[in-house]
Order: structure tokens, then C-alpha cells, then sequence
């Protein structure tokens, strides 16, 4: 299997996905002759031309709001926005216009796009350009929410979600692009919906999101020199959630951590603790943990940044005070 | 319009100010001891400074993602605005914000942005503020070529046209939005071509005259002091550096970059200001001196200031 960064596993999916669909086209901010923001769409122009790798205004309620024009007329569009925190400018195209136009058009159609768009803290970019906000989409019914944490991982579900039928909210990491990690070789698909088990442990299960795999790994390394086995569980997807993988693992280690880097009250770990709770008391030998952000925005300043992002030593703690 | 020696030597020495500054942060970002994003507005500075210099005290701005010259040219204070570079504890936001986010509002500075062409509906608002109250306050809203592509822009202008605000929008027109040229982004030459959609005057101005921009804003502050509505002001200029510290900048010529750094604002003032004898060789030499020291303690004052405690983390979320 060759090795590659989750920023080139995106970028080949791109790729792959083009040269097999060519109604698949990709748009955004600086996609084009820049290769993106991060780089994720280096090339694309080369490889497939200005009508297929369009570089848009600064436009982001016309770039989600023609995207969901083109996937009704039968396009496949895959749209950038350059961070995710300037989904706030093209939300009612996302959750009025793409999420419910099947639904209110009782099934007669279809919005097959793909937006892209990469998420996370850690590069001292401040208040409005770090956030996660995924739980935003996850609430809203008609968006499926994909958050790959390895490069196979991004590929594979990137290629799902360009295939899929339904709008799907793809976000990255921004501080996982130059991570490596070896990945199939050829096309290949990650069904949506489906979790994945990055470490199997008997004593606790750590559910994380994106970066926060890598960190509650890493705790697992540090936790398992003092005898205590975790379990990784990454639901890769937040909708369709795999509950079964979940609960599978609770099951059998009785205790549940659930890690996100977005802010913890009204984030996502609730559900997850929620649908542990209701699905499966009978498992649990302890309270379920939490770990996410403060309840603020995110600080500038380095010192702050870094206390504000969850870590790897918080995680071992609350594993701790379960064990 | 006569401008005085003295509030032409205030204006000179801003822009003096802001490049030093600016120059300097490219050192520092490079230096890796700032972090984050930063966006320099070397090569723009008669933009800021020709606009500020009508303002009152009791005005307001909204800025941008290269707002630092705004800052300057409002008399901000270089300790603070180095310091919130920095990240410490002793800057404009406290460390929270960043080049991104300084803001001062005991100069009416309502802050540098990260969301393109926020600023725009931002400042109908303040504009609506100083109408309402009855005073004769005014408020710029700075803002790019590529940010006049945002809803915001249209809804922002028709907002403050129909209800005849005194704000003054001031398009920096320096021909790129990050990789784009503006013929690529826009089929429009004259971003002050918008206006007429919107019934308000638009006006084109040489972003690198000094005294074309101060005659332009000066009639467009006129204007909206008056009750007689905003002005669409644009700026046409150029950004020497790339669009943020770090950018390969694959996206224009070398050849382009040297004829704008031909058409220097800073130059072509002190030119003019030389012939009408209102500045000497040695006066200028002596403003660069004193602007380089002073930029210097403001580096100084923002590395021996302590970084922010962690407690203050979850302060400043919500008034008390
Ligand atoms: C809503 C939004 N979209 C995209 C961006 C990313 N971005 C930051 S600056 C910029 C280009 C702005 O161009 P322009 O308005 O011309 O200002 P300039 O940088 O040239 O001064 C872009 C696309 C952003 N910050 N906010
Ligand atoms: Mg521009």
C-alpha cells in the first residue's frame, strides 16, 4: 500500500473521481490555478481544465446556492468553502435549499454535491478561522456529515460522498493535511455510515472525531504502559451514525469517553452519550465523559490556543478516572 | 481644500508608519515569532491615511484582514497593536484576537475582520448609529476588490442609500482577491460602476495619490455630514507583498509587482511635497529615523510583555 498525506489521499480521490464522472466538477475560492487555500486541489486544473475546476468570486452564498442548482439539474458538483468558518455565509443554501429539497419535492429530486471544507484549530488563526462546527450539520436532517481522520479514511469516504445521491458536508482537518499514512491502492469506497475501530481495548472506549483520533491514540499508548487497554472508536461518519460499532464497544468495556475538539456544550458527544445512555445503560459501569472545548470562541494568542484545543493529557485523564 | 504643513507632515509620516510596520511584521512572521495569518498593507498606505485624515473623533471604521494601515492612520498605538501580534497579554484584544481581529473603540475602530466583507453591513449600522443619535458622526467601511463579489456589499450599499446614511464606503481596489485578478473575479472595470444599481455616487480614484484620495474622501465625509448619504469611493492600488506572508504568489508577474513599486505612494507624496518645498531631504531622513525607533520600541514593548493567563481564556465571552 503506498503512503501518502490525507491532503494528497483528498486530492486523488479528486482525481479518481473526475476521470471516472465526468459530471463531477469542482468549485470554490482559489481552487484552480492556486490549488486551494491548503493545496488539497493542486493540479486539478491541469489535469481537467477551467471548465471543470472553476475558481470562483468571493461568493460563498452563490457557491453552495449553484451548487445545489447544478446537483438538481444533474451535475456533480464538489464545492471548497476555503474554511469552515465562512459556512455561516452560504447556511441557508446549505440548510434550507440542499438539505430539504427532496424532501419538500417528496422525493422527485436529488442534490448530489459534495461540499468540502477543512476544520480544526491549531495554526493560531483565530476566532474565524479554527472552529469545528460540525454539529451544526449533523442537526439538520438531509445532510449526511463525513469527518475522516486518516488518509485511507479521507479517500475512501470522499469517493463514497461524491458518489452519493444526497448532499453530504465533508469536512477536513486542516492540521491533519500533511499527516501520512499508507493507503489502499486503487479505487476503492468506505461505505457512509459506517465507524471504524482504530485500536481495540478492554477496559475503556474513547469515541473521537477527526484530529482527536490521532491524540486519543496517542493516549492510548501512554494508558496502556500503565495496564489500562482503550479502545479507539472513530464513526468517521456523524451522519449516518454507526451506533452499532459504539455500542459494540461499550458492550464490552462498560465505560465511554467521547472526545471532539468542537466546544463541548451542544456538541456532538452529547448525542453520542446520549444514544450510549438510552441504547446501552445495561453497559455502563461508570458515568460517561465528555471532553470538548471551552465554552468560548477560540483565543489568538499561543498559549491560549493550546489550552483551549482538547489534548492528549486530558483524555488520559478522564480514561483514568474511569479505569 | 489647502492642506496645512503640519496635517500634510501628520499624513506623510502615517504612511511612513504603516510601511515601517508593516515591513517589520514580514521580518517577524518570517522569524516565526508571530503566528496565525498575517496580511500586509505595504504599497496601499495613501488609501488608509487619505480617507482617515477627514475622520473626527467620534467617527467609526470597519476594517479588514489587511487592517493594519487603518489602524496607523487612526493614530492607533504600535506598543499594542505588536503586542496582539505577538499574542501577549498588553495588546488591543488582550491576546484574544490577533492581526485578524485588532480593534480600539475608543477610536471608533470597530475592528480588522476574518470574514470578507463583513464590515460592509457592519458599518450601515454604525452609520445608522451616528444618524439616529443626531450628531454629525460619519463611518468607513473599508473593504477589497474581491469583497465587493459578497451579498454583503449590494445589501450594505442599498441599505444605506435608501436610508441615507452617512457612511462612506472605501473599495481597496488593489486587482486581486488572493490568486484572482479582478478580471477574473469581476466583468466590471470600475468597482465604483456598483454605485449607480444602488443610487449612490461612485467615484474611481488613483489609490496611490494621496492628495486624489484625500480630495475624494474629503467630498464624500462632506457629503454624508451633511445628510446627504453615502459614497461609494474606490481606491485603485496595488499590494507589493503576496496576499498573506508565506504566499508562493504564483498568481502575478514580477514585471506587474515592479511598475506598481514605480507608482510608490510614499514617493510620489514626498515628490510633490519636496516641489512644493513643504518637506526637505534631511526632514525626510529625520521621519524615517524616528519612525524606525519607534517601531523598534514597539517590538521591544510587545516581546518583554507577558503572555496572557490561561484563566483569561473563558473571560470577555459575555458582558458581566
Ligand atoms: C467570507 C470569506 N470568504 C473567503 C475568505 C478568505 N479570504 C481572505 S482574504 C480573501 C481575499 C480578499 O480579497 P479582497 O477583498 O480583494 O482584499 P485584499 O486581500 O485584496 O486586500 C479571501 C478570499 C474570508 N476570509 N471570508
Ligand atoms: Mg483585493
Amino acid at each position: 500500500m503506498p503512503e501518502m498525506t490525507y491532503l494528497e489521499a483528498i486530492n486523488t480521490a479528486l482525481r479518481e473521481e473526475m476521470s471516472r464522472d465526468p459530471s463531477v466538477f469542482v468549485l470554490g475560492e482559489d481552487v484552480g490555478v492556486f490549488g486551494g487555500c491548503f493545496g488539497v486541489t493542486q493540479g486539478l486544473l491541469d489535469a481537467f481544465g477551467p471548465e471543470r475546476v472553476l475558481d470562483t468570486p468571493i461568493s460563498e452564498t452563490a457557491i453552495i446556492g449553484a451548487s445545489v442548482g447544478a446537483a438538481a439539474a444533474g451535475l456533480r458538483p464538489v464545492a471548497e468553502i476555503m474554511f469552515m468558518d465562512f459556512m455561516g455565509v452560504c447556511m441557508d443554501e446549505i440548510f434550507n435549499q440542499a438539505a430539504k429539497i427532496r424532501y419538500m419535492f417528496g422525493g422527485k429530486a436529488a442534490i448530489p454535491m459534495t461540499l468540502r471544507t477543512p476544520c480544526g484549530a491549531g495554526l493560531g488563526a483565530a476566532a474565524q478561522h479554527s472552529q469545528s462546527m460540525e454539529a451544526w450539520f449533523a442537526h439538520i436532517p438531509g445532510l449526511k456529515v463525513v469527518m475522516p481522520s486518516t488518509p485511507a479514511d479521507a479517500k475512501g469516504l470522499l469517493t463514497s460522498a461524491i458518489r452519493d445521491d444526497n448532499p453530504v458536508i465533508f469536512i477536513e482537518h486542516k492540521m491533519l493535511y500533511g499527516v501520512k499514512g499508507s493507503v489502499p491502492d486503487g479505487e476503492y469506497a468506505i461505505p457512509l455510515g459506517k465507524g471504524d475501530v482504530k485500536r481495540e481495548g478492554s477496559d475503556v472506549t474513547v469515541v473521537a472525531t477527526s484530529l482527536m483520533v490521532h491524540k486519543a491514540l496517542a493516549a492510548a499508548e501512554t494508558l496502556a504502559e500503565e495496564g489500562v487497554e482503550v479502545e479507539v472508536v472513530d464513526p468517521r461518519c456523524l451522519v449516518p451514525l454507526d451506533q452499532d460499532t459504539i455500542l459494540k464497544s461499550v458492550a464490552k468495556t462498560g465505560k465511554l469517553v467521547v472526545v471532539h475538539e468542537a466546544v463541548k456544550s451542544g456538541g456532538i458527544g452529547g448525542e453520542i452519550a446520549a444514544i450510549v445512555a438510552e441504547e446501552g445503560f445495561d453497559f455502563l459501569d461508570a458515568p460517561i465523559r465528555r471532553i470538548g472545548a471551552p465554552f468560548a470562541p477560540i483565543p489568538f494568542a499561543s498559549n491560549l490556543e493550546k489550552a483551549y484545543i482538547p489534548s492528549e493529557e486530558t483524555i488520559i485523564e478522564a480514561v483514568r478516572s474511569l479505569a | 481644500m489647502a492642506l496645512s504643513q503640519e496635517k500634510l507632515l501628520e499624513l506623510y509620516r502615517k504612511m511612513v508608519t504603516i510601511r515601517v510596520f508593516e515591513e517589520n511584521t514580514a521580518e517577524l512572521f518570517a522569524k516565526g515569532e508571530i503566528p496565525g495569518f498575517v496580511h500586509l498593507y505595504v504599497g496601499e498606505e495613501a488609501t488608509a491615511v487619505g480617507v482617515i485624515a477627514h475622520l473626527k473623533d467620534h467617527d467609526y471604521i470597519a476594517s479588514t484582514h489587511r487592517g493594519h494601515g487603518h489602524l496607523i492612520a487612526r493614530g492607533g498605538d504600535v506598543k499594542q497593536m505588536y503586542a496582539e501580534l505577538f499574542g501577549r497579554k498588553t495588546g488591543y484584544c488582550k491576546g484574544k484576537g490577533g492581526s485578524m481581529h485588532i480593534a480600539d473603540l475608543s477610536l471608533g475602530f470597530l475592528g480588522a475582520n476574518g470574514i470578507v466583507g463583513a464590515g460592509l453591513p457592519l458599518i450601515a449600522g454604525a452609520a445608522f448609529a451616528c444618524k439616529y443619535r443626531g450628531d454629525d458622526g460619519v463611518a468607513v467601511c473599508f473593504f477589497g476588490d474581491g469583497a465587493s463579489n459578497r451579498g454583503t456589499f449590494h445589501e450594505a450599499l442599498n441599505m444605506a442609500s435608501i436610508w441615507k446614511l452617512p457612511a462612506i464606503f472605501v473599495c481597496e481596489n488593489n486587482m486581486y482577491a488572493i490568486s484572482l485578478s479582478q478580471e477574473l473575479h469581476q466583468n466590471i472595470d470600475d468597482v465604483a460602476d456598483r454605485a449607480a444599481a444602488y443610487g449612490l455616487p461612485g467615484i474611481s480614484v488613483d489609490g496611490n495619490d494621496l492628495f486624489a484620495v484625500y480630495e475624494a474622501a474629503e467630498e464624500a465625509v462632506k457629503r454624508a455630514r451633511n445628510g446627504d448619504g453615502p459614497t461609494l469611493i474606490e481606491s485603485k492600488t496595488y499590494r507589493w507583498r503576496g496576499h498573506f506572508e508565506g504566499d508562493p504568489v504564483v498568481y502575478r508577474t514580477e514585471e506587474e509587482l515592479q511598475a506598481w513599486k514605480k507608482k510608490d505612494p510614499i514617493e510620489r507624496a514626498k515628490k510633490r511635497m519636496m516641489e512644493t518645498g513643504v518637506l526637505t531631504e534631511e526632514e525626510d531622513k529625520a521621519i524615517w529615523e524616528e519612525v524606525r525607533s519607534e517601531i523598534q520600541e514597539g517590538i521591544e514593548f510587545a516581546k518583554n510583555s507577558p503572555l496572557p493567563e490561561e484563566e483569561s481564556l473563558l473571560e470577555d465571552v459575555y458582558c458581566e
